[in-house]
């Protein structure tokens, strides 16, 4: 057992500032059980948001010393304590109070993605048949739990807040997931261009880096997503050569 | 009068787990208005956390199976005091159900010719889940999700109910408090679904998410419908005891079907010693044959780890409290052992469990590739709850619907695993289109000004009172549920905690909370231990009614079956002066069909 000082942003839109708490540290804590402890203790309504306290629902995200993680899944003793332990809202949200932002800005977005359109059954039993090795990739991004920490530290939208022109790595890695869907019939591209704004990506990988469920978001979505993109909207050879390949059908 | 918004919805779905986004998307198909409500973000319900997979009979992997096989598993799981016309309609539809997920984008495991892969499971004679590695719960409910949004849904987030609002012997509405500004709302509807899942947190040691405090079915109680089953809670044999702050944490039965084994301090496989009588033609009696069985050896019977739920995390508290537990108070479960039979064990273990195997290495600092775990049972999951009409899904109470875990009847006394997620699906559907069905045909009835005056003073009591500390009576009802009225139970544990119940209603009318009314957990919690001690005193009256051992349910003083209490479900209604009735009501006969198709099956 140890004390250990957590600065913890408390305040609304209006402002605040970090206030100190102590509490005792015990054997396996995460920083959840932390801001549990102390809600209990000294500020039953410090407010934070959590489901499973498990990494499976993607509710508790928040800024630990800076960086973004799941508080569920940040355990003490990987932390140093020595020093006060900063906890603080994700900002690339507008704040409702202490440690909950309002991420239905991610939900709205989402809303506006062109749904799944499956291919009319191709079998007698009415279903269709998909072979492993052909939904492995989209499995990675459907693994996703929308804790929307690739979006809180994309740059595009922390620092330049485009929320109005930049969808954000999260909704990258779902247009993927439809996109590259062996049943999936729709077209998604134009989309992706324009309001998507796939082009503000500048691949610096940050979101990779911070998503607790490992999906290499860069690599295979955003950069798969780009390059069909630039093949149908910018490369002349590649629009020529798509015409002809029409016409032998 | 504080001031408060009203919004109209023909249909009105509280809970977005995976049975309210069912219910949500057959309502709004079948033309008519839905609001959806639910005190989380969308997408984030409990049902998030289910890992195994979804119970139907596609018979992909094995041809034998069909709904009459399902039907029979579901039956003798529950000991036959499941709704059987229930359990036949979930058996009959729950194919379907799952093939629709995967028009609306879901991707499932593959067998290699392309379809739906299934797996084994406790309880089910054929492999049944289908599933997507250990997540299935989330493909499911970001499926819903995804589908339900293009619905015309409208769709309120972080809104809690508190209570149901009726006109005679009908719901008409709900009044509710939004979570951010802590503002009132009065929804009004023709018809009502409650799909607001279990209630593990009134436990100490749980598998279940923040959500689960049984509100609904209190919300149901509180507004005169019956309840059944209550006592029927089922305990996790594997859940994580170390450290304390995942403790309760779930541990797949898969480990034990990979060829993990239980062992005690002594290093004796203590699962060997108490094999029932019922169950002993299927187990094997030597180490060497069980672990065959779990390498897919067809004539190998069963080790008794994978003995039914209740009856492995019975003997795990019997090790534990004769003085044979492991250091944190659990047993062990060892995985890591089978490096004595495998080549390459380690990256075995890590390809077939991924989850597990990263679930002890971040919150545990365990590799189970090379250290056994330290297991425990756990809360999860209630078969009890709001009783239904099988086909309607219709409570006791015109117009007001219930579905997924907070409804009961399909499981009886002991759920199979995997028939949950089916169950959401099956009957979420069937809600949906008979609320709807309901609304069409009844006309909407204005909720009276007196009634929200009621309703939004009781909400508001916490701020004028004090000084329990809601936190620390939550925490107290917790460790006397999981001591008094958890795995093993008796006649004088059950009183004894009944009169703590009593104690913690007398102090919870004191519990008050500081601050402001935006996003106020002390605030929250005050509302919700009205809820969490109605369920928990549903649980311990109905528990010291069943007067035998069944299923879930386990009495010291009572360790046999009962013949009289085979034949009947208790049920649990509040009367005119507020007190808790409980009764017990004959089972219905089974239809004759029926009856032969499990005895064809035995
Ligand atoms: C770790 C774990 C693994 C599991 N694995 C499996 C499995 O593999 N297979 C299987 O079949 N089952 C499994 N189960 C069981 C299964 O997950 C649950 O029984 C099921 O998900 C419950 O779904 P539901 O739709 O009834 O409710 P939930 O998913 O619990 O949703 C409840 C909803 O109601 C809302 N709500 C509650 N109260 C209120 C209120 N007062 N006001 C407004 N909204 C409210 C919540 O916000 C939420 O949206 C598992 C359970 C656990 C704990
Ligand atoms: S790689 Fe693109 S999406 Fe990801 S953080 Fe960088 S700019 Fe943002
Ligand atoms: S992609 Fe990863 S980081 Fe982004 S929302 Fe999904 S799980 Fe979170
Ligand atoms: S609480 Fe669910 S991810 Fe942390």
């Amino acid at each position: 057992m140890a004390t250990v000082t957590f600065n913890i942003w408390r305040g609304d839109h209006e402002g605040g500032k970090l206030e100190p708490y102590n509490t005792e540290i015990s054997e396996g804590m995460v920083v959840l059980d932390a801001v549990h402890q102390i809600q209990a203790e000294h500020a039953n309504d410090l407010a934070v948001r959590w489901n499973c306290k498990a990494g499976k629902c993607g509710s508790c995200s928040a800024e630990i010393n800076g960086r973004p993680k799941l508080m569920c899944m940040t355990r003490m003793s990987d932390m140093p304590t020595d020093k006060p332990v900063k906890v603080e809202p994700m900002k690339a949200f507008p704040l409702i109070k202490d440690l909950v932002t309002d991420v239905s800005w991610n939900y709205r977005v989402k809303q506006k993605i062109k749904k799944f359109k499956p291919r009319p059954p191709d079998h007698e039993d009415g279903t269709w048949r998909m072979f492993q090795a052909d939904i492995d990739r989209v499995q990675e991004f459907r693994k996703c739990i929308e804790c929307f920490l690739c979006q809180d530290v994309c740059h595009v939208l922390r620092e330049h807040q485009l929320h109005d022109t930049f969808i954000g790595p999260r909704q990258m890695v779902f247009n993927a997931a439809l996109e590259m869907h062996p049943l999936d019939t729709e077209d998604r591209l134009k989309n992706l261009k324009e309001e998507g704004g796939i082009g503000f990506c500048n691949i610096t990988k940050c979101c990779t880096t911070v998503c607790p469920e490992s999906i290499t978001i860069t690599d295979n979505a955003i950069i798969p997503l780009k390059e069909r993109v630039a093949d149908r909207f910018y490369d002349p050879l590649k629009k020529l050569f798509r015409l002809f390949k029409k016409n032998e059908k | 009068m504080d001031r408060y918004e009203k919004y109209e919805h023909d249909v009105l779905i509280i809970g977005t787990g995976g049975a309210g986004l069912r219910a949500a998307i057959e309502a709004s198909a079948a033309g008519v208005s839905v609001g959806v409500v639910c005190r989380s973000l969308l997408g984030k319900a409990h049902t998030v956390m289910a890992e195994g997979g979804v119970a139907a009979s596609l018979a992909n992997v094995d041809e034998r199976d069909g709904w009459k096989v399902h039907f029979t598993d579901t039956m003798r799981g529950g000991q036959y005091l499941n709704n059987w016309r229930m359990a036949e309609l979930h058996a009959r539809e729950s194919p379907d159900r799952v093939r629709e997920l995967e028009a609306w984008g879901a991707l499932f495991d593959r067998t290699k010719d392309g379809r739906i892969l299934q797996r084994n499971f406790g309880g089910h004679k054929y492999p049944r889940l289908a599933h997507v590695g250990d997540r299935t719960g989330l493909e499911m409910i970001r499926t819903l999700q995804d589908h339900g949004i293009h619905q015309g849904l409208s769709i309120y987030q972080e809104c809690t109910i508190t209570a149901l609002i009726k006109n005679e012997d009908r719901v008409i509405g709900a009044f509710a408090y939004d979570r951010e500004k802590g503002k009132f709302k009065v929804f009004q509807a023709k018809s009502v679904v409650l799909s607001t899942g279990g209630m593990g947190r009134i436990y100490k040691i749980t598998s279940n998410s923040w959500d689960c405090t049984g509100s609904g079915i209190s919300l149901a109680y509180h507004a005169g419908a019956e309840l059944i089953d209550m006592e029927f809670v089922q305990f996790h044999p594997t859940g994580m005891v170390w450290p304390p702050s995942v403790r309760g944490l779930l541990i797949t039965e898969g480990v034990r079907g990979e060829g993990g084994v239980l062992r005690n301090s002594e290093n004796s496989r203590f699962m060997f010693n108490d094999i029932p009588d019922l169950y002993r033609n299927q187990t094997s009696d030597n180490e060497d044959e069980g672990w065959r069985y779990t390498q897919g050896d067809r004539e190998a019977k069963r080790p008794p780890e994978l003995l039914t739920r209740d009856h492995v995390a019975r003997c795990i508290v019997r090790e534990v409290k004769e003085g044979r537990g492991s250091p944190h108070g659990g047993v062990f479960l060892d995985i890591a052992w089978i490096k004595d039979k495998i080549p390459n064990a380690a990256a075995h273990i890590k390809r077939k469990l991924p989850s597990m195997y990263h679930q002890f290495k971040e919150l545990a600092n365990i590799d189970i590739t090379r250290e056994p775990m330290e297991v425990g049972p756990t809360t999860h999951y209630i078969m009890g709850g709001i009783r239904v009409d099988a086909d309607t899904q219709m409570t006791s109470i015109n117009g007001l619907f219930a579905a997924g875990e907070c409804a009961a009847g399909l499981h009886g006394a002991n759920r199979l695993g995997g028939n949950s997620l089916s169950d959401l699906l099956v009957f979420g559907k069937r809600a949906g289109e008979y609320a709807a069905g309901f609304a069409r045909e009844n006309e909407m009835v204005q909720v009276q000004e007196h009634q929200v005056e009621e309703l939004a003073a009781e909400a508001l009591a916490p701020f004028e009172k004090g000084p329990e500390n809601p936190f620390q009576i939550q925490g107290d009802l917790q460790v006397m549920m999981q001591d008094l009225v958890g795995i093993i139970r008796s006649e004088s544990g059950l009183s004894k905690a009944l009169e703590g119940i009593g104690k913690l209603w007398e102090r919870a009318k004191n519990a008050g909370s500081g601050g402001n009314r935006s996003y106020n957990p002390g605030w929250h919690t005050a509302l919700e231990l009205k809820h969490m001690l109605t369920v928990a005193e549903a649980i311990a009256r109905a528990a010291k009614e069943r007067q035998e051992s069944r299923g879930g349910h386990y009495r010291e003083d009572y360790t046999g079956k009962s013949e009289a209490f085979g034949q009947v479900n208790i049920t649990v209604r509040k009367q005119e002066n507020g007190t808790m009735n409980v009764e017990q009501i004959p089972i219905k006969p089974i239809r004759d069909d029926l009856m032969q198709t499990i005895q064809e099956m035995k």
